[in-house]
């Protein structure tokens, strides 16, 4: 079965590899290629500009802004919601109280938790953005509302209106919609990990802190990591976009408080009809991209546990 | 990801499987078969790819023949020639656009004419732009709005001179020119004479209110800023706040603000603001008005929670009572349709003057062409697209617009004989009563990004906030005016005077 071995290979990988060029890398070059032009996306006609976006884009405070917001976004997300959901997975499956027949299993209602955690993930992230959005309605929104009926009137703060809010509350509701995956996805692994490992500890007396330490976070390294690149991703672009664009004042206010790189790029690209500009903008989030995966990629690295 | 996490939830041993073509599962023949098929499709996608962006502008510009010009056809429109018409679908429907297409179809009955509507104005048409192949007739407005700046600068609209210059439909003696509202013909100049938009619905812009509101608060509407902040403290004490304003879209508060600049200094402020000029903001009567919107901020005034509303939220308040004034547009009669009550009385009010040494009278007001129309200059039949438009300055469209979306059209009149809304009744008062004091700001059509994100979150959103001071926020939007100013990307604009 030798014979012609490279050629299958190459036969199988040549389609993916062409699609990947066309829609990936070919989009790449050309943006990097629009971005040394004066482009507007409004005609057809443009002209070469030298390094005039670039020059223009490292004094532009509202990038400098965006990118700080974006980076914020990109080391605050992934901790919270990892974290979140690894608590949430570890209890639901080996958090529980000991019962009969069973060493490990998860709090009572496990699968019931499962089940709502997930919901977030099915609603589109428009309807979520809506939602949230009614709800932090300083006026009439379930917020507030509930800080009224709980006797805290003095206490109305204006959410998405005030400055030093308004990052963090959509950073609230990016992570309301993430979690739930990263739940599944961690139960998924955590049932992968062999029972006898647990018991073994348990018998050996190491509390549920150790074990979670010890055992279920060094065997779930490699999903835990994947999670880490995925939330990155989702902080840099179209999530993160999408919750800005829709539920921030303006969009990107209060005074460019939540601007975000790809909000950025999009008004430029459609508001101000600079497309240039904007690719110029693209090409410095690919940058932070690259430079995230690397790191991630680089800290991340570990020996694989066989088990 | 897939193979990572796959990895922690597969048991052992299903790592052996190699691609030795090991019998069993797809085959190897299988296989090669569908790569080739993907490899198919990807053929096609990369001509899709090298047709996008600035692929387009090869020879064929597809113009169709212009038609004879006769009395009847004075723009020499090609009768079998077909037409597209793209209308924005928002506040004031498309209704009246789909009428007078019906009156082009009866017209020329050999054309075939193609009528599409959307709110994405931009996502639709900007490819279209790119390839070379618009449509003839663009209303381009709302969210999605193309920037006109843009599209005079780079030369891709026809200019409606003909048309202006044509008779117009219902006297043939009066061109269309002299049958439009005043400031129409200059909205649409950018640079010199040629008109490239033609603003088909007249906004009046100002303070909103319920007259029965005010006459629960034994008051009239205020004509000075004393008169103003007296009646909003009598307000407060029944607990009905002042103003309310859109939090999430700041630049509302410009409709009553900068006619108030401009009654205090008079209409060349706010020309100087429109023109960017240095230090046009530190002009007194911009700083007198700044302090002034400051104070109903100061004394609280200003409905508690303002700053997160968005446009709804804010006008849903206010129509609800829990706020006197709003600073708004006619179209808000429309669109808040349902949530005003049957006993409202909505009326518009001109921006109180702030004492009697303003320059201009009270009355002075903010009116001005929306719903830009525009025929771009690679249409196939603009003559079509101008020619439709000429239909839609008719009087009779002109009453079908009116009565549908109440609200005025650009055409001077068409209100007699038809039942006019409260708020309609009382816009068209307020322009007579303003006489030839209309002001017409062009920040809002000239520089978007200045108007909107700048001067309205930035700078009057977090004024109005109680997060800066009027001499901060004057200090902070003309740094931004001078940025646009020196911005070489963005195109320039001056008053035609």
């Amino acid at each position: 079965m030798q014979h012609g071995k490279y050629r299958f290979i190459i036969g199988f990988l040549a389609a993916p590899l062409a699609l990947y060029a066309v829609f990936v890398i070919w989009p790449f070059i050309q943006s990097i290629y629009y971005s040394f032009t004066d482009w507007t996306g409004l005609s057809p006609e443009f002209s070469m500009v030298g390094f005039a976006n670039y020059t223009k884009m490292f004094q532009d405070e509202v990038f400098w802004k965006s990118l700080q917001h974006s980076v914020v976004l990109l080391l605050v997300l992934p901790v919270i919601t990892l974290g979140l959901a690894l608590f949430f997975a570890f209890m639901i499956n080996v958090g529980g109280r000991r019962r009969k027949g069973a060493a490990v299993g998860g709090v009572r209602g496990s699968g019931f938790y499962k089940i709502a955690y997930f919901f977030p993930q099915v609603l589109s992230i428009a309807i979520v953005a809506i939602l949230f959005q009614f709800a932090y309605d300083p006026a009439q929104g379930m917020i507030n509302g509930a800080l009224r009926t709980v006797g805290l009137d003095g206490l109305q703060p204006n959410w998405l209106g005030d400055p030093g809010l308004a990052l963090w509350c959509i950073t609230a509701v990016l992570v309301w919609c993430t979690v739930g995956f990263f739940v599944v996805l961690f139960s998924a692994g955590m049932a992968s990990i062999p029972r006898d490992f647990y018991e073994a500890a348990l018998l050996d007396g190491a509390s549920r802190v150790t074990t979670f330490f010890r055992i279920t976070l060094p065997l779930l390294w490699d999903t835990v990591q994947s999670g880490w690149v995925y939330m990155g991703i989702l902080a840099l672009g179209a999530e993160a976009f999408a919750v800005v664009h829709i539920m921030s004042i303006g969009p990107g206010g209060p005074d460019y408080a939540t601007t975000v790189l790809p909000l950025y790029v999009y008004q430029a690209a459609f508001r101000d009809g600079q497309a240039a500009y904007a690719t110029t903008i693209g090409v410095a989030l690919l940058v932070v991209t690259l430079a995230f995966a690397a790191v991630v990629m680089r800290l991340g690295r570990r020996e694989r546990l066989e088990f | 990801m897939g193979t990572t996490s796959a990895r922690g939830t597969e048991g052992p041993g299903t790592d052996t499987a190699h691609l030795d073509g090991s019998p069993g599962g797809v085959g190897r023949r299988d296989l090669i078969k569908r790569s080739a098929a993907l490899g198919l499709i990807s053929v096609p996608a990369m001509g899709v790819l090298s047709a996008c962006a600035s692929g387009g502008g090869s020879g064929d510009s597809g113009k169709a023949e212009k038609g004879e010009k006769t009395a009847k056809n004075p723009l020499g429109v090609n009768a079998s020639a077909p037409l597209e018409l793209v209308i924005f679908d928002g506040g004031f429907g498309t209704q009246y656009a789909e009428d007078a297409k019906d009156v082009y179809a009866k017209t020329y009955p050999k054309a075939e004419v193609k009528f599409s509507k959307t709110q994405k104005i931009q996502s639709v048409l900007q490819p279209r732009f790119n390839g070379g192949t618009p449509p003839d007739l663009i209303d381009n407005s709302g969210a999605q709005q193309m920037d006109m700046g843009v599209l005079v600068g780079k030369k891709q609209l026809t200019d409606l001179t003909p048309l202006l210059d044509a008779p117009s439909v219902d006297d043939p003696k009066k061109k269309v020119r002299d049958t439009l509202r005043p400031g129409i013909v200059e909205m649409g100049q950018f640079d010199g004479d040629p008109v490239w938009i033609l603003y088909y619905a007249y906004t009046v812009y100002g303070v909103w209110y319920s007259q029965t509101a005010l006459e629960k608060l034994d008051a009239r509407y205020p004509e000075t800023w004393d008169e103003m902040l007296a009646l909003c403290a009598k307000a407060k004490k029944q607990g009905i706040a002042g103003w309310t304003y859109s939090g999430k879209h700041p630049y509302y508060i410009p409709f009553s603000l900068y006619p108030f600049i401009g009654k205090i200094g008079g209409a060349e402020v706010l020309d100087a603001i429109d023109n960017l000029e240095p230090r046009a903001w530190e002009h007194p009567a911009v700083k007198a008005a700044f302090e002034a919107y400051y104070e109903l901020y100061a004394k609280g005034y200003i409905l508690p929670g303002t700053p997160g509303l968005d446009h709804r939220g804010s006008q849903g308040a206010w129509a609800r009572g829990k706020a006197l004034f709003i600073p708004n547009g006619s179209w808000v009669e429309n669109e808040e349709a349902k949530f005003i009550p049957k006993d409202f009385r909505l009326a518009v009010g001109a921006p109180s003057g702030l004492d009697s040494s303003d320059k201009l009278p009270f009355g002075t007001l903010w009116a001005s062409g929306g719903e830009p129309f525009i025929v771009p200059a690679k249409a196939r039949n603009a003559e079509g697209g101008m020619e439709q438009l000429r239909i839609m300055l008719s009087e009779a469209s002109s009453k079908s617009f009116t009565t549908s979306t109440k609200s005025l059209s650009a055409f001077n009149g068409g209100t007699e004989g038809i039942p006019l809304s409260d708020g309609l009744t009382s816009g068209v008062a307020a322009l007579e009563k303003a006489g030839k004091n209309v002001l017409n700001p062009r920040l809002q059509d000239w520089y978007v990004k200045l108007q909107k994100e700048q001067i309205g979150v930035a700078g009057l959103g977090e004024m109005m906030a109680g997060r800066a001071t009027p001499a901060e926020t004057i200090k902070k939007i003309q740094g931004f005016a001078d940025a646009a100013a020196k911005d070489s990307s963005i195109k320039h604009f001056k008053h035609q005077k």
